[in-house]
């Protein structure tokens, strides 16, 4: 071969690699896009940033709940030397199995990355830390923000929050969860957790092969700040909702006092209460069994519970009577208690007297005329005519329905109807004499502590009741105004039934009598099958241009004219007056108590 | 042509000019390599490899000075052997002092200084070869003289393989470039081809399939040809041959093979195997090029090679943070820095006068190809890894000394050519 053709050969050859190489690299950096993609795989990490929870306070603008920091005590395994592990471990009150057990385990998650050795430090723990954290490196502290209560008070109402369960996931339409996030669990946490969460912002960064951040992506063009979340001003006063939580301590009560001109929830208490803090440390599954499985059930919101109404009843029925025009309101019934039981003695009853002396046997025979409205000539057909109305009268003070409050607990209670008689004794098979005791408040009624209140501030209001909530501003701005819902009785035929309730106070339950305010209120017994029966009473004060209206319960208590009316006195003097000077009130209350353990 | 043309006029400065460019852009391809933006340091900081590798720029000005200012008759000279004779030792020393580093064993330690004999083994063995054929009446087509380079190419090579340095030992085989310039048959490269064919076919089928498609082909060739014994049994022989090849190529691969060696092979011939095992660097190193796009990411912009996607990336995947950062265009203007290197080194090899020198840049030619082509295939994904440096480009002292002393050996052969004829 001509050493001509070799040269050309080998010159040939050196170009080839060349060309070979201009080719392949067009091919894998300007055709294929598969390297870009997985080049930004390898360096981006999307970084989550957690926005602050909105905060919540009370109508006086104290806190209820905010947010305070916790310290993480976070590892990364690489970094690690201890010298000494021992005195680590002291410093975390920690065994050295533990230790060695929880270092393997994120050792085996990552060597580079951080990841969480001990959850929310204890105060102790972390002043103990702190000083020492210098002599041991790998280690550092993490902070974040927990749910923190101040006065550990309303825990039924403020809900809690807690990692997001697979079922709470796979309801999110919105996708907007992720495993391990947190979500409002119940109560207002729940109710608002849209606008408390606020909105998660998210940040990419650039990570080197061993997972360590090294900066930005994009110089922070695809970042997102977190925005806050809103904050809530409720309706409840701190100082009454406090001093009635302390009232009811020892007992299984529950308690709501409304502002009736405003349907504001100034009080709201389920007793026994719980200490809301115990849901938010690293205990909480520890604290919740604990909780769930007490005899007294302090998870258990009474508030919402459905109890006979009792004599508490007497009031609507004697405004339905009055608007009806069965009775007027000077006219008399004479009752020789020959129908039923009775504390009233026998005698000629208006309905003022009856009410403030409870008289049973006049509430049947008014019950009777409520329901026998002559419209038709069998009676059976005229007791479901008057049946029907009587229940929209009912419905038309909350009672039987929904309220809307803002809160996961809305019961309806039961408020007897036709359908509900026809299909538990039979259609055309009842009048009014079948069903009578729903005449005085015993019989199929049910309702909750909430509609008590809610009907007594209808009665305060002569007339009408504002939808109750505890939400008043969201982020300073007021929340539009509440639902007016008017009675379908006139304002006109309120002032004998209140002056019903305000000698109830003055003559019969006088333990909730105050020289100065003027109360307006009524007893009640719940009869229960189970043990003795529960005490219940409502009011409103002052009579004219009424500043609170109030319902309590007390489990067992017997008369509703103890506990719960002297409850309900002491809670209208501390609202209206600011501080409780009858001392042997709350003596009495104390002496009433039944609970072995005070508080949780 | 001038006698008293002045020693400077002589110079080849074109290739100066291409290995000064090279080694700069190593230097600040090194530098992008080992870029931190949180540690704010220099690109002269010692403790970094850019430092290093400047610190090496001006230690090997020293080799340059001495190669071009010592008399040119030295290389023409039985010194030739002794230098080879000497780098021999250092290889043999190496072998039972070496310290080992990732499986081989062929580093020297003096004091802070870490030295790679087999580097330097290149440019002596090519200094041998070309005093070896200076010699009268060496012809490739003798026995003797294909004995004798064998001899002067497979000693270093065997130590080096012995070293565990396979990757360095391939270069050898490069010399077959010389070889075949100076007149070896073109037939023993077509047998040469094949056979590496079939040594790549070997690697990526069982050999089964193959012994069967040969035998199809076989049977195929006997069917159409004319019958005679002679023809049957040389188509059976082929046969046998590749059947022969197939399976102890497979032999050899799973039982010869060191663990570390079948791997690299299997991750040619299918990285997305086991992308984050042995595949792992080739996978890294084209998403690293493969980023890089039509322009690059910019300088210092690059974030595969930076953060350590990419393993060993200032010296053997150095091509990885040119890619990146420089993207297509940069790539393209290394490459084509070396092909004019390369073409501008065929040019002076043919205007040589003694045949010393024409051999000697050959090797030079048949070293830098391989490295060039061997280094940036195995970057992209063309070529199983094994561990050899980009020349000029990639970090290290004793590559870039040896690359260096390499080229400039031709550089001073070639200014002094016209000397030759006196001499002669």
């Amino acid at each position: 071969m001509d050493s001509a053709i070799k040269i050309k050969i080998i010159q040939a050859a050196v170009v080839m690699v060349g060309l070979l190489f201009a080719v392949k690299l067009m091919h894998i950096q300007v055709f294929d896009d598969v390297y870009k993609r997985k080049a930004e795989n390898n360096v981006l990490r999307k970084v989550t940033e957690y926005p602050y929870r909105g905060v919540i306070l009370d109508r006086n603008n104290n806190y209820l709940v905010y947010n305070e920091p916790v310290y993480d005590l976070m590892i990364i395994p690489k970094d690690v030397e201890i010298a000494d592990t021992l005195s680590f471990c002291s410093l975390l009150d920690m065994e050295k199995e533990e230790f060695v057990q929880r270092y393997k385990k994120c050792r085996k998650y990552s060597g580079t990355r951080p990841s969480v050795f001990q959850k929310q430090l204890t105060n102790p723990e972390l002043a103990r830390l702190q000083s020492h954290l210098i002599d041991y490196p790998g280690f550092y502290l993490k902070s974040r923000s927990m749910r923190g209560y101040p006065h550990k008070c309303l825990s039924h109402v403020l809900g809690y929050i807690g990692e997001v369960s697979l079922k709470e996931l796979k309801n999110d339409k919105t996708g907007y969860y992720k495993s391990r996030d947190y979500i409002g669990k119940s109560g207002l946490e729940k109710q608002y957790e849209e606008k408390l969460r606020g909105t998660r912002g998210s940040s990419a960064k650039l990570v080197n092969v061993r997972g360590e951040v090294k900066g930005k992506f994009g110089n922070g063009k695809y970042d997102t700040l977190p925005i806050p979340g809103s904050q809530l001003k409720i309706s409840i006063d701190l100082k009454l909702q406090q001093y009635g939580e302390r009232l009811l301590r020892d007992k299984r009560a529950s308690l709501v006092a409304l502002e009736p001109s405003t349907g504001d929830v100034l009080a709201y208490i389920s007793a026994p209460n719980y200490d809301p803090t115990l849901f938010t440390g690293r205990n909480f599954s520890k604290n919740y069994s604990k909780l769930e499985n007490d005899e007294d059930k302090p998870l258990l919101n009474r508030v919402n519970s459905t109890y006979p109404p009792g004599s508490t009843f007497k009031m609507v029925q004697s405004l339905i009577g009055l608007q009806e025009g069965v009775i007027r309101g000077n006219e008399t019934i004479y009752c020789d208690n020959s129908i039923v039981g009775d504390h009233a003695p026998p005698g000629s009853y208006t309905v003022t007297k009856a009410i403030r002396y409870s008289s049973n046997n006049f509430f049947v025979k008014l019950y009777k005329r409520i329901l026998e409205q002559k419209a038709d000539a069998n009676q059976f057909k005229d007791a479901a005519i008057g049946m029907k109305k009587w229940t929209r009268y009912i419905h038309s003070f909350g009672l039987g329905k929904k309220l809307g409050i803002d809160i996961p607990f809305d019961k309806k209670g039961l408020i007897p109807s036709v359908a509900y008689y026809d299909r538990i004794i039979g259609k055309y098979q009842w009048k009014a004499s079948r069903i009578r005791s729903v005449g005085f408040g015993q019989g199929e009624l049910l309702v909750t502590t909430l509609q008590l209140a809610n009907m007594t501030a209808a009665i305060a209001n002569r007339g009408y009741y504002i939808t109750p909530h505890f939400v008043k501003e969201i982020d300073g701005e007021p929340v539009r105004s509440f639902e007016k819902h008017k009675t379908l009785v006139n304002h006109m035929y309120f002032e004998p039934v209140i002056e019903g309730m305000a000698q109830a106070i003055s003559q019969t339950a006088s333990r909730a009598y105050m020289k100065d305010i003027e109360i307006c209120g009524k007893t009640g017994t719940a009869q229960n099958p189970h043990g003795k029966d529960h005490s219940v009473f409502v009011a409103f004060a002052p009579r004219n241009n009424p500043k609170i209206a109030i319902a309590v319960y007390v489990e067992n208590a017997d008369w509703g004219g103890g506990a719960a009316a002297v409850t309900a006195s002491l809670m209208i003097e501390k609202y209206l007056k600011g501080e409780v000077k009858r001392a042997w009130l709350e003596d009495y209350l104390d002496r009433k108590g039944y609970l072995r353990k005070e508080s949780y | 042509m001038q006698r008293n043309q002045s020693f400077i006029e002589k110079v080849d400065w074109l290739t100066i000019l291409l290995y000064t460019a090279l080694v700069f852009m190593g230097w600040l391809n090194i530098y992008a390599a080992v870029y931190d933006e949180k540690a704010v340091q220099s690109i002269f900081s010692l403790s970094i490899n850019s430092g290093k590798q400047l610190m090496w720029i001006g230690i090997v000005t020293i080799p340059i000075i001495i190669l071009l200012v010592i008399d040119f008759k030295f290389f023409h000279s039985i010194a030739s052997y002794l230098i080879y004779g000497g780098v021999l030792l250092l290889l043999v020393f190496v072998l039972l002092f070496g310290r080992e580093v990732a499986g081989s064993k062929s580093w020297l330690e003096l004091g802070a200084i870490r030295l790679q004999p087999a580097e330097f083994a290149k440019f002596a063995t090519s200094l041998a070869l070309a005093y070896f054929l200076d010699q009268s009446g060496r012809k490739l087509d003798q026995m003797k003289t294909l004995a004798g380079i064998a001899l002067i190419i497979g000693l270093p090579m065997g130590l080096i393989i012995l070293q565990g340095d396979t990757g360095s030992a391939l270069v050898y085989t490069s010399l077959a470039i010389m070889c075949f310039r100076e007149g070896l048959s073109p037939a023993l490269f077509v047998i040469g081809i094949g056979s590496a064919t079939l040594f790549v076919l070997s690697l990526l089928f069982p050999p089964l399939y193959l012994l069967g498609a040969g035998a199809v082909v076989a049977v195929f060739l006997i069917v159409i040809g004319k019958k005679t014994v002679k023809r049957i049994s040389l188509i059976l022989a082929g046969l046998a041959i590749v059947g022969s090849v197939a399976f102890s190529v497979d032999y050899v691969v799973n039982n010869i093979f060191k663990p570390h060696q079948q791997n690299r092979v299997k991750a040619f011939i299918n990285p997305e195997a086991d992308p984050l095992g042995y595949g792992y660097n080739v996978t890294q190193s084209k998403i690293a090029i493969g980023s890089g796009g039509f322009w690059g990411k910019g300088f210092l912009q690059g974030t595969q090679t930076k953060f350590d996607f990419v393993p060993e990336q200032s010296t053997d995947f150095i091509f990885c943070t040119l890619g990146e950062e420089q993207g297509w265009v940069g790539a393209m203007v290394v490459i084509i820095l070396f092909m004019v290197l390369l073409l501008r080194i065929i040019h002076i090899a043919e205007r040589q006068k003694s045949r010393f020198a024409r051999v000697y840049a050959y090797c030079v030619l048949s070293i830098l190809l391989f490295h060039v082509f061997v280094n940036i295939s195995m970057t992209i994904g063309m070529f199983p890894v094994i561990g050899i440096p980009l020349p000029f480009f990639s970090y290290g002292g004793s590559s870039l000394l040896s690359f260096t002393i390499l080229l400039f050996i031709l550089i001073k052969l070639d200014a002094h050519r016209m000397q030759v004829l006196q001499r002669m």
